[in-house]
């Protein structure tokens, strides 16, 4: 039976449409339907062409359904079932609704066979997530949400700027896979608008900025979509581009300096985001089949178990309204589950043997090995130490373990958040081990098939090599705790928005100083130049009016009115006078008839 | 609440949990030695044939990761709190 193809972003984008007019009773079920929906569509889906409609001048290819697209697909389609989960309890629909066009936007831009779709989508992937953020209704949320909405605005118009110079270049709005030795400033644009997307230093620091800022479910589907995203567009346009290995190591290391001194639980998981694309990012500039199917592995692995941190965090801090770890400690009585769910997270990020980043992880290092490029997989190995050190041991032993910071407010909200936020970080860690214990369902679904099933990461070397860096990275803090070297305190560190936040600020202070006083010298230049002198022009005018003009027109007037004075003296009212004077002269008009004719 | 008992049960012995744990520690650097358990054949590089390379990779890894993001952050990255609300 063949039958006809649906896009799964229409399906959410309907699901949208319609859930305002849900009764309440069936709601949630119907919260649920529409990405189980969607997600049905993805793994049912067939290989091939679809949805391409002639617009202008052009093809737009709504569906390009290949083993690429299929991998992101599956799993953003997943994660928005896991993530709605998380937030059935919220009443709001605006905020199902935002979450649903974002992923619809992901969805869409996956399966765009051509730039103007895929510009389409992104654009609407942006303008969709920064609800998420404003939806927390915070001053700090609100100003987050504004800047994440400039930058990505930027973003944008680099991407579009690329696609125009890329049409008008080559005539095609394709996107396939660019030159990526002779990289045309067309593509350079284009990259810009995906590295920033990506989080690539120094275009990342709306990430940390914003994510920490969203909902405590928002930023659950924040983690997830914009960044892997990007990372499925760098694989079909940029792959194999020797610039993205430096970039990738760069970011990897970059996140996880970032998230040893950071104190906000979430911020701290929004830095790992940027070291873990980082991962991503490498595996696309490397390139080999190894490589990619390792980015496209990681991305799967990772939208999952940071999915699962996020849920973590924002579990601590919808049952405690507090996220910074110099705030909380000792928690594991009142949210057990809590805990364990996110470690469990925390391990799976880690590349701990049995979780999913281990099998995943691995690949793009082992790439590395392979393409005897040792320096970028020593250091993808050393960002697996920090890695370990702030998911798997910092973060459950600072909130869940560790000295109780806790006000007795927050201690006495605190316990395990409700049913459906428990179930849907239960389902999200069981996917993390099942992942890692049996490959071949995550192996199956990457685009080079062959390379994935000849990999074997369960080899005694590699165990024995990941089990040593770990657990001798675990010895470490814990000597580090009992140092009391590592204790978490109150402070923010300063990243690179700190040049648009307080670049807007001296933009406002020049509004406020120079371009206030340069107002007011303009302003007293224009009244000592240009008033007064006006003012006594217009004097002068005024004389000129008196005596000339208005003497002309009274002159005029007192003529008209000396006529008229002279009219009416002829005129003095006395009937039989003016008869007489009337029969006279008809009498002699009439003897004047009489004469001539 | 079986969970919060197993937490409660291995902090109440917290020694012992610590013992079995450097245990580990050694058990794993040993078993790397050994040949017969752990074939190095897969090692990338020299150095790696080094028993307990990657045991020392991590711990000093660590050490220096944070030594190095608390010198970076103390060279003016770690602000107050209010560093933006002013």
């Amino acid at each position: 039976m063949i039958s006809p193809w649906i896009h799964p972003a229409l399906v959410l984008l309907g699901g949208c449409l319609v859930l305002p007019l849900v009764p309440r009773h069936l709601k949630r079920v119907f919260l649920l339907l529409v990405p189980a929906l969607a997600y049905g569509l993805v793994l049912t889906m067939a290989r091939g062409e679809y949805g391409q409609v002639h617009f202008l001048h052009w093809t737009l290819t709504f569906g390009r359904v290949d083993a690429l697209s299929l991998v992101f697909a599956h799993i953003m389609s997943l994660m928005c079932i896991i993530g709605t989960l998380y937030g059935l309890h919220v009443d709001e629909d605006g905020q199902h609704v935002a979450s649903w066009i974002y992923v619809a936007g992901s969805l869409g831009a996956i399966f765009a066979g051509d730039l103007l779709t895929l510009f389409l989508f992104w654009e609407m992937m942006a303008f969709a997530s920064v609800f998420l953020i404003w939806f927390r209704r915070t001053p700090e949320s609100s100003a987050a949400g504004f800047r994440y909405l400039l930058v990505h605005v930027a973003g944008g118009l680099s991407l579009l700027a690329g696609i125009v110079l890329q049409i008008r270049a080559t005539g095609s709005t394709a996107f396939t896979a660019f030159d990526v030795v002779h990289v045309t400033p067309a593509a350079w644009l284009i990259l810009g608008g995906f590295l920033l997307n990506a989080a690539v230093p120094p275009l990342h620091a709306w990430l940390p900025d914003a994510y920490p800022a969203g909902t405590f479910n928002g930023s659950v589907f924040l983690s997830a979509f914009t960044t892997k995203t990007a990372v499925y567009a760098l694989c079909r346009g940029f792959a194999g581009m020797e610039l993205l290995v430096v970039l990738g190591v760069v970011m990897a290391l970059y996140g996880v300096i970032y998230a040893i001194i950071e104190n906000d639980v979430r911020r701290l998981f929004s830095y790992h985001i940027v070291s873990q694309v980082g991962y991503m990012v490498a595996g696309v500039g490397i390139g080999t089949q190894l490589a990619i199917n390792g980015a496209c592995a990681h991305a799967f692995a990772h939208i999952l178990y940071k999915g699962l941190l996020f849920m973590g965090g924002g579990a601590v801090l919808h049952m405690t309204g507090e996220t910074r770890m110099s705030e909380l400690g000792g928690l594991y009585k009142k949210m057990p589950w809590a805990f364990a769910f996110t470690l469990v997270g925390g391990l799976s990020i880690s590349a701990f043997p049995l979780f999913s980043g281990f099998v995943s992880k691995s690949m793009i290092v082992q790439a590395g090995f392979d393409q005897h490029l040792l320096w970028a997989a020593f250091l993808l190995n050393l960002a697996a130490i920090g890695t370990f050190y702030c998911n798997g041991l910092k973060v459950p032993y600072f909130v869940w373990f560790g000295k109780n910071h806790c006000a007795p407010a927050v201690t006495e909200r605190a316990k395990d958040p409700p049913w459906n936020m428990l179930a849907a970080m239960g389902i999200a860690a069981a996917l993390c081990v099942f992942i890692g214990v049996y490959t071949p369902y995550l192996y199956n679904l990457l685009p080079y098939r062959e390379a994935a099933m000849a990999y074997h990461p369960y080899t005694a070397y590699h165990v024995s090599e990941t089990l040593q860096i770990l657990l001798f990275t675990a010895l470490a803090f814990f000597v580090l705790v009992r140092l009391r070297k590592i204790d978490p305190h109150r402070g923010v560190n300063l990243d690179l928005d700190w040049f648009y936040r307080l670049g807007g600020r001296a933009f406002l202070w020049l509004a406020r100083r120079p371009v206030q006083a340069a107002d007011t010298g303009v302003g007293e230049i224009y009244r000592a130049g240009g008033l007064v002198p006006l003012m006594k022009s217009a004097a002068g005018v005024r004389i000129f009016d008196n005596a000339v003009i208005d003497g002309a027109v009274d002159g005029f007037a007192a003529a008209i009115g000396g006529v008229g004075r002279r009219l009416r003296l002829a005129q003095r009212g006395a009937l039989q006078e003016n008869l007489t004077l009337m029969f006279a002269v008809a009498a002699v008009l009439l003897l004047g008839f009489v004469l001539l004719f | 609440m079986n969970l919060l008992r197993l937490i409660d049960f291995l902090r109440d012995r917290l020694k012992t949990v610590v013992r079995v744990g450097v245990a580990a520690l050694v058990v794993l650097v040993v078993l790397d030695a050994l040949p017969a358990v752990v074939d190095k054949e897969h090692a990338h590089t020299v150095a790696e044939h080094v028993p307990a390379f990657w045991a020392a990779f991590g711990l000093l890894g660590c050490l220096a990761l944070v030594v190095v993001a608390k010198l970076y952050g103390r060279a003016g990255v770690s602000r107050r709190e209010d560093y933006y609300h002013d």
